[in-house]
């Protein structure tokens, strides 16, 4: 372990937090996942120039080009929590397609998709699930055949979030029928507004529109929009589904969450006496702030091993199941703080925080299952992890068969 | 920058597992614990000749002058083999009490004992985290007097370290007059407990205050954590070894969804706490600003992860694992001998959040 903050950590936190103080005017009001406006963008751009956000990634793709620091990287998350300030863009371009690209896209590739989806020029949605393909993803049936020095591709996707607003999606088609349904797949970059795309907005119990349906009737794409090789995409599916998982699982979002109810219970009080008085519920908080050090403390290591180009194992297999169901249990006991103003939801009188805890209560659920389900997750765990028997395979009938009936 | 251990760091750990595994199976701890709690010194010898003893002592004492982070790992070891050895009142805690607050003559008279293993001292810290039945002690007259429960080391301790009135520590004599030790049993037969009681007995003042008091009581749960850390580790690969070895309706019951997912379970739980002992050991002593707390919530995580996974991997052997046969069991009460010891993890996080200045 050598953690020590030495003079050089000092004055980075010290440029962060004087960083931090004097932007309060560009902190953007509005985040999210969805297309970010010009406020939005701009604190992007601040971000990456002094490097708290896009730090590793190399400047001709327009991040910072550092050198992988896990103290500059801690000390950012924390001291971004401790002022309440928003972070950088964090959609699923940024997070999960552009480390694709950079362990697998072609020079163009990173060229043309890397810097534009870093300032957040372009939004990307991930067209994977499928209505009959979500847990069993690789039994996807959109079809994309050839012609010339195009794909044609027909077909449907589902649960496809911020297809309503993206520009680009990643694409997983089917391209050989007749393989083995992992080897048939290719991963595909094309853009929404593409001719024979439809996309019909699906509400969520939230109330919002976060999730879409996506028809694809007829749509031409070039060959060269692949990532990989042809028949791969399965590879590089699961190397974007890896980023998806750290990014669903962050602990720093946990820290926020932690760092925001102490502050309510501190604040807030019932029959005149504030909630951190009342044993029960600070009890709660406490176990919750021993997860959040535990997987703080985890995601250190995860960050040290992959410097190393060490394998952390099962330390980074249970990231998205433990990170996502802790933000969940975070989100329940802010509800359960507020007790009766907690239920309080679109915009009513004596709201507090924005209704921004009913709606993660609600929205965490869907990272739970999104992403890979928590009982996919356990299944990877015990399989991956523990080298427990795969799930038996029924005998399935030839992918062909099943994308003619 | 690094988060981990050195290679140095995993190379001790692996040379005690592989001494412990060879000479102290679960076999010798069990007929050696057949009447109760005991220290085996045959296996403290084995200790002392790796160094182990005399790690946290300093070197001008004969130690090895190393960090709680080194001691940490050897106790996880320790706790993984439940071996019933008293290596954290001695080695970890008297250690850090008399280099800390001894004085020079203090120091001469105990630390290279320390070292070479040949003594042991008991420590009795249990009213820091809350006094029952009306412990305590008064003293008058240079001579303590009163009763204290809950005391960790050997029953042939020849020194106890006692904490007494006004944040204050002594050092009693085992032989002084008015002595008095009685065993506790606890439902852990691998670690020794014991109350003393005593008359007007000689003692001497340690320069100990409420800081140092609080070191060793966070010293004291990082231990017990990583000793519940090292049970339930090896609990989780019992369980895992046996689902995929056991079958029933002609399959290996480790292909069952509901048995694979307690054990994912288990392991998802079990592996973050890896990195908060280890970073609460080496907040002992690199970062003590964070020290207090970390060590409050190593403690109460570890037990209350610790519990998770001795049910669970008991439950995962069927009935099996509920038989002295399979001795499952020394991990099961290991972990819950742990969990209370110290402070209970209710305990532990109400200190937590005075520290934090919440209350
Ligand atoms: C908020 C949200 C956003 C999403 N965004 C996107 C997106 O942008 N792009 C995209 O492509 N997809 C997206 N998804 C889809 C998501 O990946 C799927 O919902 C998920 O993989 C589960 O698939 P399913 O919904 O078909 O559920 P199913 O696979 O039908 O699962 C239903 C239940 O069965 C269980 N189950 C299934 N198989 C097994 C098994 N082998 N063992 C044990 N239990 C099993 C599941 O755990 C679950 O409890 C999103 C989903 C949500 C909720």
């Amino acid at each position: 372990m050598d953690l020590a903050y030495g003079p050089e950590y000092q004055a980075y936190r010290q440029q962060v937090r004087d960083f931090l103080e004097s932007s309060k005017e560009h902190w953007p009001l509005r985040s999210g996942l969805g297309k970010p406006n010009a406020e939005l963008r701009r604190w992007q751009s601040m971000l990456i120039e002094r490097g708290y956000t896009a730090r590793t990634i190399p400047k001709e793709y327009g991040g910072y080009g550092g050198e992988p620091d896990i103290l500059k990287s801690r000390i950012t998350a924390e001291e971004f929590t401790r002022a309440g300030a928003p972070g950088g863009l964090a959609g699923q371009g940024v997070s999960m397609l552009v480390p694709t690209l950079l362990d697998m896209g072609t020079d163009e590739q990173k060229q043309q998709w890397i810097p534009k989806t870093l300032s957040g020029e372009v939004l990307w949605c991930q067209g994977y699930s499928e209505p009959g393909a979500g847990s069993d993803l690789a039994s996807l049936q959109t079809r994309a055949t050839e012609d010339g020095d195009d794909f044609i591709i027909n077909g449907q996707k589902i649960w496809t979030s911020t297809a309503h607003e993206a520009d680009m999606i990643f694409c997983l088609v089917r391209t050989e029928p007749d393989a083995p349904k992992h080897q048939g797949i290719s991963y595909l970059l094309f853009p929404m507004d593409t001719p024979g795309i439809e996309v019909r907005p699906l509400n969520t119990m939230t109330g919002l529109a976060e999730f879409n349906e996506v028809f694809f009737t007829d749509v031409r794409v070039p060959k060269s929009s692949i990532v990989g090789e042809r028949g791969q995409g399965w590879l590089v599916a699961n190397a974007t589904l890896k980023h998806e998982r750290g990014m669903l699982g962050d602990p720093n979002t946990a820290g926020t969450r932690l760092s925001l109810i102490i502050k309510l219970m501190q604040e807030e009080t019932v029959d005149g006496s504030s909630l951190m008085e009342n044993p029960v519920l600070r009890d709660r908080l406490l176990r919750l702030q021993s997860q959040v050090l535990a997987m703080q403390f985890n995601g250190l290591r995860l960050l040290s091993s992959s410097i190393k180009g060490e394998s952390a194992g099962i330390a980074r297999l249970i990231v998205k199941l433990q990170g996502c169901e802790l933000n969940h249990q975070l989100a329940a006991l802010a509800i359960d703080c507020y007790g009766e103003l907690g239920i309080l939801y679109h915009g009513s009188p004596r709201l507090r925080a924005r209704g921004n805890w009913q709606r993660q209560y609600m929205f965490d659920l869907g990272l739970i299952i999104g992403g890979g389900t928590a009982q996919i997750q356990k299944n990877i765990i015990s399989e991956r992890g523990l080298g427990m028997p795969r799930e038996p395979k029924p005998a399935s009938p030839a992918v062909k068969s099943m994308a003619g009936s | 920058m690094e988060f981990g251990l050195t290679e140095e760091q995993t190379m001790l750990q692996q040379s005690i597992d592989r001494f412990l595994q060879t000479n102290c199976p679960l076999d010798r701890v069990r007929e050696l614990t057949e009447d109760g709690a005991v220290h085996d010194t045959e296996t403290w010898q084995g200790l002392t000749d790796l160094g182990v003893t005399g790690l946290i002592a300093p070197e001008q004492y004969g130690g090895l002058g190393m960090s709680l982070l080194d001691a940490m790992l050897v106790q996880e070891m320790l706790g993984r083999h439940v071996t019933p050895v008293a290596f954290t009142a001695t080695s970890v805690l008297a250690a850090l009490a008399i280099s800390r607050a001894g004085t020079e003559e203090q120091k001469a008279s105990w630390l290279p004992g320390i070292a070479d293993g040949s003594l042991q001292i008991a420590v009795a810290l249990s009213e820091q985290s809350g006094a029952r039945d009306n412990a305590g002690l008064v003293f008058e007259d240079g001579t303590l007097s009163g009763h204290v429960l809950f005391a960790l080391g050997a029953p042939e301790a020849q020194v106890i370290l006692v904490n007494g009135p006004d944040h204050s520590l002594f050092a009693v004599q085992a032989d002084a007059p008015g002595v008095e030790r009685q065993a506790l049993r606890s439902i852990d037969d691998t670690q020794v407990i014991a109350e003393f009681s005593f008359s007007e007995t000689p003692a001497t003042q340690l320069q100990a205050d409420q800081a140092l008091l609080d070191q060793l009581v966070d010293a004291g749960r990082v231990m017990l954590a990583a000793d519940t850390l090292g049970a339930a580790q090896h609990m989780i690969e019992k369980a895992v070894d046996y689902a995929k070895d056991r079958k029933q309706f002609n399959r290996v019951i480790g292909s069952f969804q509901a048995v694979k997912h307690m054990c994912a379970e288990m392991a998802a739980e079990l592996e973050p706490c890896r990195s908060l002992v280890w970073y609460s050991a080496h907040a002992f002593d690199d970062i003590p600003d964070e020290s207090r707390l970390l060590a409050c919530h190593a403690k109460a995580h570890l037990a209350e992860v610790g519990r998770f996974v001795a049910r669970t991997a008991t439950e995962v052997h069927g009935g099996m694992g509920f038989t002295d046969l399979m001795g499952l069991h020394y991990w099961f009460k290991r972990i819950g001998f742990n969990r209370q010891i110290l402070g209970s993890p209710e305990r532990a996080r109400e200190d937590a959040a005075r520290i934090q200045g919440w209350i």
